[in-house]
């Protein structure tokens, strides 16, 4: 593989040199197998499932179907990005506690989602929840516990304040 | 909820929804997937398929490939050093295609390189020159033996009937219809995946794969290596959902391969793409269905006749043609039967293992065909379940005795107490109307309609099958340590087993050992079989070290051992005042056990289908309401109203969440989900084109567990991950047709079914 390319990306707050790539390289390609985080999984490769969901300039994309190259100048959060080290954000936490998770390779492309929704609306409908999480696909799940687990936020949300 | 720090939270016991123990890594990204590893000097590895059904491989020049800068080796059948075949139940499939390949997407060759792009250019630089053949590609072509063999063990893979009492007789009312099933991708979402590192004098090798059968795999392996089984070791990765597909061999030969050829680490991952050609599929079948019912509606006879389409290899299709003429009476009373069943070759993708596995066919059939009794009789879709339905003691139509506790009319009179929903309002968001956003799916035209479906499920392997698990349990200074090979794969046996050892040894902290093949077989995560299976090798081992632990305290402290208990995390005299904790009475000693959990033998069946060949039985109802819009084809599931037979609820949020995922695949089955094939080739391999349901498809669930203590089960508990999505699809298909008034006899149903 002819792989000279140089350039770098800005994920998670950090500049992250990427090295010898191809450029044909995909975001998520680069982010799981150049720059160590493969927390964000890819199943589709064509935009369809959500499991590859991150956060470019505030906008929640598919990182399969971004060339790598081609992010350089935009702002990158990935699952990694929105884990605190210390401890679960409250939508992570409400994920294990309403049992969200069963395999689990769908899910960080949800947390991301969700963590995007809420954001954008705090007190969405759930028609509004339904549809803002309706391009990451869940096989395991059938989606009923992950309601539950972004009722429960937003609960925890409303009677924090 | 106020919080409070004096508030203990309750044990992690079993019937407690204990948490994930890996719940947190996988929210926050840090679980590690198959796909997710890496070794040093690493390399990728990459399959050739077939694009033709059925061709001659007049050769194959790997010259090019070679040469191409980056790449470090390419195999084909002629570097299989073993058995050139694998196969679960016949070892008919072969590693790569020699002379001939069967469908489209048998594998030809495979290549290690430096890069996934590399691979992807090696594999488009070898030329394999075909001779293409005319495919066999309609199964009654196979059973009518208009076409020369495909394989050299013919195009018949089984063929069994079942004979049962009077077959002659007939009644007043007789309904029957052809069904068609179509086929259906298990679709989990972790892509086939595995890492192989050869050690390092190129003798053996360690590989890590996403599987749901550590022990099958290395068996199979080690026969096409021509390694001995000590020589590989197996260790689970992490798996991203299975429901069957990852029962049969898929890349780990051509990764062990690739690993041994090269020298070096090699990682293989499948595209979605290529998972679509690389894993088996649930089978297509045709199932004709005559009933023979008195004017009541009581069941006198059922005529049937089963075809599955195995495709190319055998796979599981044998137990799948079993499971699914067995399953041809449901849940229903029926002395009478004349049933016969194929399952042929032809050169159509293989078929195996799919959650419901052969019962999923039949139950679309039995249950089209209830409705069918229903209405000639004039009875409704309720009454005319209630009074077919089996209970426990009821002779089979194979001649087995149903001994699990059998409530089938608890599970259809607690649906059918389950309120309907809300009627659809006059002015409704789009999104919750049928066909979603974007399409146009008018208000005013929207039918809705209510239908049952009710299913029996066998429990664990079939057919003589000892498929037992074993466990180790080892107590240290109060923690106890798990070790077992039972794949988890996203249904929580992970969570489950330090939930029996909390509760068995009055432990708080479980450690989970590395599940791999340093300890005997757990058998397949299938069947709806671990709970029972490996819990009860779990909870056995746990007993064994209980029992030691209590000789060693009675010993200690001068007590009858017999008359110890354990007690919350404390081992009590039950008779007297004595009481010590369990992390003191373990204190400085170790204690482990090993044990095999076996379930009741079964036997073949025999000619006439006669024979006590499954193990365990579980039973639910399905209520379904669904919006229709007639013109345009659309359908909108509402509401999915359950009560299963679970036995015992050991984690409510576990058994929840396996309630509404089986719902949500048997929603897809009946409104969405169809690998097309045309002329032995498959037109959708994609997830753009092969549609699973999303968020906004889901139904409201509305879920009751019914538990009653199955005796046989070591835990009380059933497998409850099958059922969810058998009776489902005939529901939702039978509230289409009550919606539009139109018989439908295939699924998924299309838009065109409903408004042509």
């Amino acid at each position: 593989m002819s792989a000279n390319e140089f350039y770098s990306l800005q994920v998670n707050g950090k500049n992250m040199p990427v090295q010898d790539s191809w450029i044909g390289e995909s975001l998520l390609y680069v982010l799981r197998e150049r720059l160590g985080l493969p927390g964000t999984k890819g199943a589709c490769e064509q935009g369809e499932c959500g499991s590859c969901t991150v956060l470019m300039d505030g906008d929640a994309v598919c990182a399969c179907l971004v060339m790598a190259a081609t992010a350089v100048n935009s702002e990158i959060t990935t699952v990694e990005g929105i884990t605190s080290e210390s401890a679960l954000t409250d939508v992570q936490q409400s994920f294990v506690e309403e049992g969200a998770v069963q395999c689990g390779f769908c899910t960080p492309g949800l947390i991301v989602a969700v963590h995007h929704l809420l954001e954008k609306n705090p007190s969405p409908s759930e028609l509004e929840v339904k549809e803002a999480i309706s391009g990451n696909i869940c096989r395991c799940t059938g989606y009923g516990r992950v309601f539950a687990a972004v009722e429960a936020t937003i609960r925890s949300r409303n009677e924090v304040k | 909820m106020a919080k409070s720090s004096t508030v203990t939270k309750p044990r992690d016991i079993l019937g407690n929804s204990a948490l994930r123990p890996d719940g947190a890594h996988k929210v926050q990204g840090s679980f590690e997937f198959t796909s997710d590893m890496h070794a040093e000097n690493m390399l990728w590895g990459a399959t050739l398929r077939s694009p033709h059904p059925y061709a001659n491989i007049i050769s194959i020049d790997t010259s090019a490939a070679l040469a191409l800068s980056g790449v470090h080796c390419v195999i084909t059948a002629d570097d299989v050093p073993g058995k050139p075949t694998y196969g679960l139940i016949s070892s008919d499939q072969p590693v790569f295609a020699k002379n001939v390949v069967r469908y489209m997407g048998e594998p030809v060759a495979a290549v290690a390189a430096d890069h996934p792009e590399t691979c992807r250019r090696a594999l488009a630089l070898i030329k394999v020159v075909y001779e293409v053949l005319t495919p066999l590609t309609n199964p009654e072509d196979a059973i009518a033996g208009s076409f020369d063999p495909i394989h050299p063990d013919g195009n018949i893979i089984r063929h069994q009937r079942i004979l049962r009492g009077d077959q002659s007789i007939s009644a007043e009312v007789v309904v029957e219809g052809e069904y068609i099933i179509g086929m259906q991708d298990q679709a989990f979402l972790g892509l086939e995946a595995a890492l192989a590192i050869p050690d390092s004098d190129g003798q053996g090798l360690h590989l890590h794969v996403a599987t749901q059968w550590l022990h099958e795999d290395l068996t199979q392996i080690s026969a096409c290596l021509n390694l001995p089984a000590e020589k590989i070791r197996l260790t689970l990765g992490g798996v991203g959902g299975a429901f069957g597909a990852r029962e049969d061999i898929s890349l780990q030969v051509h990764c062990c391969l690739l690993a041994l050829k090269a020298g070096r680490p090699i990682k293989m991952q499948y595209s979605r793409e290529e998972s679509f050609f690389g894993h088996v599929h649930r089978h297509p079948a045709t199932i004709f269905m005559r009933h023979h019912a008195d004017t009541n509606g009581k069941i006198v006879k059922i005529d049937a006749r089963f075809v599955f389409d195995g495709g190319a290899y055998t796979s599981t299709s044998p137990a799948v043609l079993i499971n699914g003429i067995t399953h041809t009476q449901g849940p229903y009373k029926c002395v009478n039967a004349t049933v016969d069943g194929y399952a042929v070759r032809t050169n159509n993708p293989p078929c195996g293992a799919m959650r419901g596995f052969g019962v999923v066919q039949a139950c679309f059939a039995h249950e089209s065909q209830m409705d069918k009794i229903a209405a000639a009789v004039g009875k409704s879709p309720v009454d005319i379940r209630l009074i077919n339905a089996m209970v426990t003691g009821d002779p089979l139509i194979t001649g087995q005795i149903m001994e699990s506790v059998a409530p089938v009319s608890r599970c259809i009179t607690e649906t059918n107490a389950i309120p309907l929903p809300a009627p659809l309002g006059e002015t409704v968001n789009e999104l919750s109307l049928p066909g979603g956003s974007g399409l146009t799916a008018s208000r005013s035209n929207i039918v809705r309609g209510i239908g049952w479906g009710v299913s029996m499920k066998n429990l664990m392997y079939s057919e003589g099958f000892d498929d037992y698990a074993t466990a180790r349990c080892t107590l240290k200074d109060g923690i106890a340590s798990l070790k077992f090979a039972t794949s988890e794969v996203g249904q929580g046996f992970v969570t489950l087993a330090p939930q029996i050892a909390r509760s068995v040894l009055g432990v708080d902290e479980v450690i989970l050992e590395p599940i791999d093949t340093h300890i005997g077989s757990a058998g397949s995560t299938s069947a709806s079989r671990q709970t029972w299976m490996s819990g009860g090798a779990v909870d056995g081992a746990c007993r064994l070290v209980r029992e030691r632990l209590f000789h060693h305290v009675g010993k200690q402290h001068s007590i009858d051992p017999l008359r110890l208990i354990i007690d919350g995390t404390d081992v009590v005299d039950q008779v007297g005042s004595f009481r010590i904790s369990v992390a003191e009475a373990s204190d400085g000693i170790e204690i482990s056990e090993t044990f095999e959990h076996h379930h009741r033998a079964t036997e073949e069946l025999d000619e006439n289908g006669q024979g006590n060949c499954h193990t365990a039985f579980a039973f639910v109802a399905h209520r379904a309401v669904v919006d229709v819009d007639p013109e345009l084809g659309l359908v909108k599931v509402v509401q999915i109203a359950t009560a299963q037979d679970v036995g015992r609820v050991l984690n409510p949020l576990s058994a929840i969440g396996q309630l509404e995922g089986g719902i949500a695949q048997g929603l897809g089955l009946a409104v969405m989900e169809e690998i097309v094939m045309k002329d032995g080739k498959v037109r959708n391999p994609s997830f753009t084109d092969y549609l699973l349901p999303t968020a906004l498809d889901a139904p409201d669930v509305v879920a009751v567990m019914i538990e009653e203590y199955e005796p046989q089960a070591p835990l009380g508990a059933k497998g409850i991950g099958e059922p969810p999505c058998i009776s489902v699809t005939p529901a939702i298909v039978a509230a289409i047709r009550n919606a539009i008034g139109k018989d439908i006899e295939r699924i998924p149903v299309r838009p065109q079914d409903i408004c042509l």
